[in-house]
């Protein structure tokens, strides 16, 4: 497939997140978080461990429901959807998680069609496999098909893990830490990917990440996220040429190290 | 402080903690009933699951359910020889094993192996976030996990009594043959003379309320486990202890029915 740039379309959100509260306990998580992802958009996310960036994206898929505040998803408000809309809202949103979460009694094949044949009760086997095979060959990893999660790299991972998201043709995808514990190599080739699958199946992303190489090449946009609400947003250069102490300490934390 | 405290708690923590523990679990319970009938079915799955139980308990089962059978007789010999009576050692032993043995010795066994793999199994899902990757895929992690495997108990752990009782059988049947040289068939002839339909009919309807128990418990505690691998531990941990604390309190709730059927 021929890959063209992205366009934005700063008239369509996607996703709009508006005043959220989450606390567990006496653990005040979301303080206030505001939020607006556009159609072809990619959101970085910034912030440190704990500061409920994944709690964030958790809220918009539906997996944890806010205390106060809404996050709405292509039109429909997450918390109020039950059951079957819930449903049918979620093949429209692919999640990669933070640890990947592959099915580590199936093999990457069975990983990958596991949704696919469950949403899609009429393909028929050529389809299927088609389909894995696709998004096998768009994370590159062709050859893995037949081995087990245990036996691949947490960069490999990582990559079936975004494959398993994209078979469903997602329209939103949810990125928790793509980069987290790899390698700089790596972490590029993932980099690549998510902005490869943004051009070529269109999808308005969510990026979560501490790693500020990834959001600099992935960002159309960054948000910093400090004490429960955003600080800070705009383009890479505009959040980081702040004067905000908070920011720069972020910023002078990820490059020393 | 003191008002804030009714707010916050309606009688104290841990009494509100047991019935909210109570009700979710109630809610899950219920939840398989719900769900069980409505398509789309896990065939595939459930075969899979009755594999594995069948599979993994099996040569523990053959081995307690013989040495049960040969050890139970050999003990109740001398007492019946008292009073010259080990011709009805058969029809004791069968008494005694496919009313109370065999079910308890399965659903015990099963409880162990079984429950402790799914609460485990389950629990590690819970744990890396499988099965929420599974609900945010918009597929309904509860029928796939939790209905295929307590389908799957609920269906084997009734065949795995039979069996075991089968097999107690045997190992008395080596008993008595070594002193009485009574014959096979003779053997169970006398056995089962005492044995009416209810008692086999007790004893299956046993069977499966400790499979739809154990598979249960296990899918629950799994499904509830708290963040870390220390959770999946606690997990299986918890499905044996619970089950097997459910086990006995059916035991005595199904005898007591039979009882008063029998009349
Ligand atoms: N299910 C939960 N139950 C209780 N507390 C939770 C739960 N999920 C998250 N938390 C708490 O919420 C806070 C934020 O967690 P979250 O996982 O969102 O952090 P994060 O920003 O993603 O951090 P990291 O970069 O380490 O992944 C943490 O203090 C965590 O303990
Ligand atoms: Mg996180």
């Amino acid at each position: 497939m021929e890959n063209q740039p992205h366009v934005i379309d700063y008239n369509q959100p996607v996703i709009t997140v508006r005043d959220l509260y989450k606390s567990f306990g006496n653990n005040h998580v979301l303080k206030g978080v505001d939020l607006d992802l556009y159609k072809g958009e990619n959101v970085v996310v910034l912030g440190r461990s704990g500061t409920g960036k994944s709690v964030l994206i958790k809220i918009i898929s539906g997996l944890l429901k806010q205390d106060k505040g809404t996050a709405n998803v292509l039109g429909e408000e997450v918390a109020k959807l039950g059951g079957k809309q819930l449903q049918e809202l979620r093949l429209k949103i692919g999640f990669s998680f933070q640890n990947s979460a592959l099915y580590d009694s199936m093999t990457v094949r069975e990983n990958l069609e596991f949704p696919l044949v469950r949403n899609q009760r009429q393909l028929k086997r050529k389809e299927i496999n088609e389909s894995v095979e696709r998004v096998l060959n768009a994370v590159g990893l062709s050859q893995t098909i037949n081995q087990m999660p245990s036996e691949l790299s947490g960069g490999q991972r990582k990559r079936i893990g975004i494959a398993r998201t994209l078979i469903l043709r997602p329209e939103i995808m949810l990125y928790d830490e793509p980069t987290a514990g790899l390698d700089p190599i790596t972490c590029i080739e993932i980099n690549n990917l998510m902005n490869r699958v943004q051009e070529t199946f269109k999808t308005s992303s969510i990026i979560i990440t501490h790693d500020l190489t990834c959001a600099k090449a992935t960002g159309d946009r960054v948000a910093m996220l400090l004490e429960g609400k955003f600080i800070k947003q705009g383009t890479f250069d505009e959040v980081f040429n702040s004067d905000d102490e908070r920011i720069k300490s972020f910023y002078n934390y990820n490059f020393i190290k | 402080m003191s008002l804030k405290q009714t707010r916050e708690f309606v009688i104290t923590k841990g009494v509100d903690e047991y019935f909210i523990n109570l009700y979710s679990a109630a809610k899950f319970v219920l939840r398989f009933f719900n769900e069980v009938l409505r398509p789309p079915y896990e065939g595939k799955e459930i075969i899979k699951q009755c594999y594995e139980i069948g599979y993994k308990s099996f040569p523990l089962i053959s081995l307690t359910g013989f040495i049960t059978g040969l050890v139970f007789t050999k003990q109740s010999r001398p007492s019946l020889a008292e009073f010259g009576a080990t011709s009805w050692l058969p029809s004791l032993v069968a008494i005694a094993i496919i009313k109370a043995l065999a079910p308890l010795v399965t659903a015990l066994i099963a409880a162990g192996k079984v429950g402790s793999n799914i609460g485990a199994e389950i629990g590690s899902m819970r744990v890396t976030e499988q099965i929420d990757a599974m609900e945010v895929s918009a597929v309904n992690p509860y029928k796939f996990l939790v209905v295929s495997r307590v389908l799957a108990t609920t269906f084997m752990i009734p065949i795995l009594t039979c069996y075991t009782g089968f097999v107690a059988m045997m190992g008395a049947y080596l008993n008595v043959q070594t002193n009485e040289m009574t014959s096979f068939v003779s053997f169970f002839e006398q056995a089962f003379e005492k044995i009416s339909f209810l008692d086999i009919f007790s004893s299956l309807t046993k069977g499966i309320v400790y499979g739809f128990t154990i598979g249960i418990v296990g899918c629950y505690k799994g499904y509830n486990a708290t963040q870390g691998t220390e959770g999946v531990g606690k997990a299986a941990n918890a499905s044996v202890v619970m089950s097997m604390f459910l086990i006995f309190v059916e035991e005595i709730l199904i005898v007591q029915i039979t009882n008063s059927i029998r009349g």
